[in-house]
């Protein structure tokens, strides 16, 4: 029940980029088209979880006073296998992301999650918590690329969406585009939240 | 001399680190509520993204590429932040307290900063040299800066307007940063490429 529970946090309750506003620079970089935040999304939930799960099992190894540092070098560490593995085998990905693949190790929901969580936890709710909070992050980031990516180019995951009649919003994928979905996102998301109470 | 001028506009502008290349909008979100911390963030921002440009730079040719080791970047280049981080809080903290606290709380902070590690990662990318680097350095450290303290001073504005309920607080903020960089992006006909 409670395994449950952390795993489900992630997705609503304390999702990463619409409630904590961790991870807010991949969050609207990438976002140009709904493929490309999955493929972030993805690429975060995997550094998630394997850091998780290593700072899980040697919690009671790393001294408290090196601990950050320590987290450090484990995040960069499943950064850099990300990162070769995308260059290997998903290369236009590769190129789309660019520099927000290395820059995962300092995306603050990591680190936060390797402090505030793993590092105080067993192994097994550790891991569910990594995968609770990528996968509520892939779903924000892939929220956000859909709207993007809808309005913007009228179509949605590369299928046309509004025919050929539509004039497409452009400013949706430029950089102002992201701050303003992303805020009315958030407006929208305020907005549920009072309605429910 | 031109081309300097011209990395250095085209970073504090067109390329503007928060408002066009997405790098450190979490002090950018944080840190923006008043115009004097804005300010102070980022001093500390300019003086490390100046530093960790400077040695990054030293470490990626003289002994990344030298000794073959690339895909050690990531792990490299952030733990020299992370340290040049610390060692820059012990030094301002000994030689100006004055300094120290005004920038205290906002420099261990900067680890987590992706401007630091984005710039350092792009002026390899860019393949620039060693001058240039520092050029564009200082030139993201300055649009970073710029973009903080006019957001800073919109949000003071912002927090006397009626807002509706469910824009209070980031909603209306993350909507004011998006005019912000659209007016940014009226320099992008200022320099080429």
């Amino acid at each position: 029940m409670s395994l449950a529970r952390e795993f489900t946090k992630g997705l609503w309750r304390d999702n990463a980029v619409f409630r904590l506003l961790l991870g807010l620079c991949p969050a609207l970089a990438v976002t140009t088209s709904a493929v490309n935040g999955l493929g972030m999304g993805f690429a975060t939930t995997f550094v998630l979880v394997c850091s998780n799960f290593v700072v899980a099992s040697l919690r009671k190894v790393i001294p408290a006073r090196v601990r950050i540092p320590s987290f450090i070098v484990i995040i960069a560490s499943f950064v850099t296998v990300v990162q070769l593995c995308m260059e290997a085998y998903f290369y236009d990905l590769h190129k789309a992301l660019g520099i927000f693949i290395p820059l995962i190790v300092v995306n603050c929901l990591i680190l936060g999650r390797a402090e505030a969580y793993a590092s105080r936890n067993p192994l097994l709710p550790s891991v569910v918590d990594g995968v609770g909070m990528g996968l509520g992050f892939t779903l924000a980031l892939f929220v956000l690329g859909s709207v993007r990516e809808l309005f913007g180019v009228g179509t949605l995951l590369g299928f046309t969406v509004f025919g050929a009649g539509y004039q497409p919003l452009i400013l949706m994928i430029l950089p102002p585009g992201a701050f303003i979905a992303m805020g009315l996102l958030l407006a929208g998301m305020n907005r549920i939240e009072s309605l429910r109470k | 001399m031109t081309e300097l001028l011209l990395i250095m506009v085209s970073a504090i502008f067109v390329n503007n680190f928060v408002l066009a290349r997405f790098l450190g909008l979490c002090p950018f979100m944080g840190v923006s509520k008043k115009v004097e911390t804005a300010l102070g963030m980022g001093m500390a921002v300019t003086f490390v993204m100046t530093v960790a440009t400077v040695v990054t730079w030293f470490i990626q040719y003289f002994l990344l590429n030298r000794f073959g080791l690339e895909y050690l970047q990531t792990i490299a280049f952030i733990l020299v932040i992370a340290s040049l981080v610390q060692l820059v809080e012990m030094v301002i903290q000994k030689v100006s307290p004055v300094l120290y606290q005004s920038l205290g709380i906002f420099l261990p902070l900067i680890t987590t900063n992706c401007a630091v590690l984005g710039l350092a990662v792009l002026n390899i990318q860019k393949d620039y040299t060693f001058l240039e680097g520092v050029v564009f350095a200082i030139g993201a450290a300055l649009g970073f800066t710029l973009a903080l303290v006019l957001f800073a001073g919109l949000r003071e504005r912002l927090d006397l307007c009626p807002v509706p309920a469910s824009f209070r607080g980031t909603a209306i903020a993350l909507v004011t940063a998006g005019l912000l960089s659209l007016a940014f992006m009226g320099f992008a006909g200022l320099v080429k490429g």
